[in-house]
């Protein structure tokens, strides 16, 4: 447990410096933008020219653009993330507002392409160089090259204007009066389309780095030593080969996380889903600045958050990392 | 190298693909002389039904088959423009992270890792959305999020290369840090990078399409994402108009992933028979 802790501890210190960098470049983004927090605000509760002023000067926005940088820095520390123009209210307030309905697409997404990948992956892998793996490597490639939205738009003329099955947008009837697992079920059937044309990119993903280490493995002395112990080929595929190939497929799942948040932008605005990612093409549909910042900064927080907890699974999966560190 | 490559299938394939794709950018002016935008005939107009519009019109009446050429020059200068940038900016960073080291290295590293840790696709849209959507705001947006990779894969090779023999040589015989950087390191460098380029180019395109999808690209080009978009309008009574450029894109894309494969396949060859 001490090695997990010593390695959170050393992840945790690494992000502050690329935070920091984030933080500065939004303030670069903000400082580009037309308009300033004082009239974002301005826009929302009015105010005249004397109190524009009085403000500019109490949020420290009248200053050189390094006095201004500190102030938003330190405005920052108070997890205040400014005031969202479109809506009238604290950026941070819509932000979590919105973020659970993007967790749980992420996570849904993830869940599938990463089950799905991996397993045809398997399958694929098990016998490099047959019809099968053939198959799904040239069909992986393909659904590779598909942009996730008009997946979606062909999933919805399928499903929902052909056959009627699925719901077209939303994340459940609008007053349906559902509750408990009812209501669940609901938001279920409106997120099957949305959770397959975000995820499905990242199944090809999975599918080809699984089938690829599975070939890297393959050739490996305890697999040969594992044939010469007259092992089942069911058992050397699954305990030995796929298992030490899926090690890799755990590192991405962080890796992906910051791509699979910029592909939901498009996926719930597709599908109008109430997430971060509509929230942010919505913040440039009404020139927010100071939204679209807000959700770049909390994205960013997520995208470290997701890397740190992949980095403690990995660890816990791997008894190598960090084994070496306390003498380092 | 040339008839390594033109025996594997996949080269083949995409080669013929992104042939035809180049042909269609080219001659989409000459073919399409009016502007692609322009509103030419009746509005919604299904396809095969008038000679002069074989594919017919969108909801304003404008022609989806010169849409189709015109789009294919948007794709391609705008994939090819943005993943060139990225590679160069990254190979550029790359290398002088790699070469330098101490605290150069460390601070361009944590300015990667930054860049990593945003999503690349919010970053292209608050970017467009402060500089205004045009064919060259575009370009950089899609770069911003792009440059990274090669920078970090340039940066691992040129750690390597920097203690070979050769490099040792060029600091004995007196060669300035920066001639040697550039002229001796980057040039040995640069093969796992252009082994990455299809993907970047492939990414880039995918991104430039989504940017216009929602509506950032430029406005005053014809764009697949855009016309995807615009045929959502109309999914139920004509989702042709979604479907066809969705079809280029995914072969534009397809056609690089498939060269790219190739091109790797067969240099693999090469080596192994070396």
């Amino acid at each position: 447990m001490n090695r997990a802790l010593r390695l959170i501890r050393r992840r945790l210190l690494g992000a502050v410096p690329v935070l920091l960098i984030v933080v500065v470049g939004s303030f670069l983004l903000l400082e580009a933008a037309p308009g300033d927090a004082v009239d974002a605000y301005a826009v929302s509760f009015g105010g005249d020219a004397g109190m524009i002023a009085a403000l500019r000067e109490a949020w420290g926005l009248d200053g050189t653009p390094f006095a201004r940088l500190t102030a938003y820095l330190w405005s920052l520390l108070h997890l205040d993330l400014g005031q969202s123009v479109a809506f009238s209210r604290p950026v941070l307030d819509v932000v979590l507002e919105r973020l659970p309905n993007t967790l749980l697409l992420m996570g849904a997404a993830t869940a599938l392409s990463f089950a799905l990948g991996s397993a045809l992956g398997i399958v694929a892998g098990s016998r490099p160089g047959s019809f099968r793996d053939r198959f799904l490597s040239i069909g992986s490639l393909a659904l590779y090259a598909v942009p996730g939205f008009w997946l979606g738009l062909v999933l919805v003329v399928i499903f929902t204007v052909q056959l009627r099955w699925l719901p077209l947008s939303g994340m459940e009837t609008i007053a349906s009066g559902k509750s408990g697992f009812g209501r669940a079920l609901d938001i279920a059937r409106h997120l099957v389309l949305p959770v397959a044309s975000l995820g499905f990119l990242y199944l090809a993903l999975y599918l080809r780095m699984m089938r690829a280490g599975m070939a890297e493995v393959w050739r490996m002395d305890f697999v040969l030593a594992g044939r010469a112990r007259g092992l089942s080929r069911r058992r050397i595929v699954l305990r030995h080969v796929a298992r030490n190939a899926l090690l890799p497929l755990v590192t991405m799942l962080g890796l992906q996380s910051a791509g699979m948040l910029g592909g939901s932008v498009v996926i719930e605005s597709l599908f109008a889903i109430p997430g971060l990612g509509r929230l942010a093409q919505e913040a440039v549909g009404a020139r927010d600045t100071p939204l679209l910042i807000g959700i770049i900064l909390v994205s960013a927080v997520l995208v470290i958050a997701v890397n740190l907890l992949v980095d403690i699974a990995y660890a816990a999966l791997d008894p190598r990392v960090g084994a070496g560190e306390a003498q380092a | 190298m040339s008839r390594l490559f033109l025996r594997s299938p996949e080269a083949v394939a995409g080669t013929i693909i992104l042939a035809l794709l180049v042909a269609m950018a080219l001659a989409a002016p000459w073919l399409f002389p009016r502007d692609p935008l322009a509103i030419v005939g009746p509005a919604m107009l299904p396809p095969f039904q008038d000679w002069t519009l074989p594919l017919g019109t969108d909801r304003l009446g404008r022609d989806v088959l010169s849409g189709l050429f015109h789009g294919a020059r948007t794709s391609l200068a705008v994939g090819l423009a943005a993943a060139a940038t990225s590679i160069i900016v990254g190979v550029l960073v790359g290398t002088i992270a790699g070469f330098a080291g101490g605290w150069v290295d460390e601070v361009l590293m944590r300015i990667t890792d930054a860049f990593q840790t945003v999503p690349g696709f919010l970053l292209a849209l608050a970017f467009v959305s402060v500089a205004g959507p045009s064919l060259g705001v575009v370009v950089v947006a899609i770069a911003l999020g792009a440059w990274t990779q090669p920078a970090r894969i340039t940066r691992a090779e040129v750690l390597s290369i920097r203690e070979r023999d050769y490099v040792a040589g060029a600091r004995v015989i007196g060669m300035h840090p920066a001639e040697i950087a550039f002229r001796e390191v980057l040039p040995n460098a640069l093969p796992p990078v252009l082994a990455l380029s299809s993907v970047i180019v492939a990414a880039a395109v995918l991104t430039e399409a989504a940017l216009s999808f929602l509506g950032l690209g430029d406005p005053n080009r014809v764009t697949w994402g855009g016309m995807i978009a615009e045929g959502r309008a109309v999914l139920r009574s004509a989702p042709f108009l979604s479907i066809v450029p969705g079809i280029a894109l995914v072969l534009t894309v397809l056609g690089v992933y498939l060269l790219g494969e190739g091109a790797v396949e067969a240099s693999a060859v090469k080596r192994g028979n070396a």
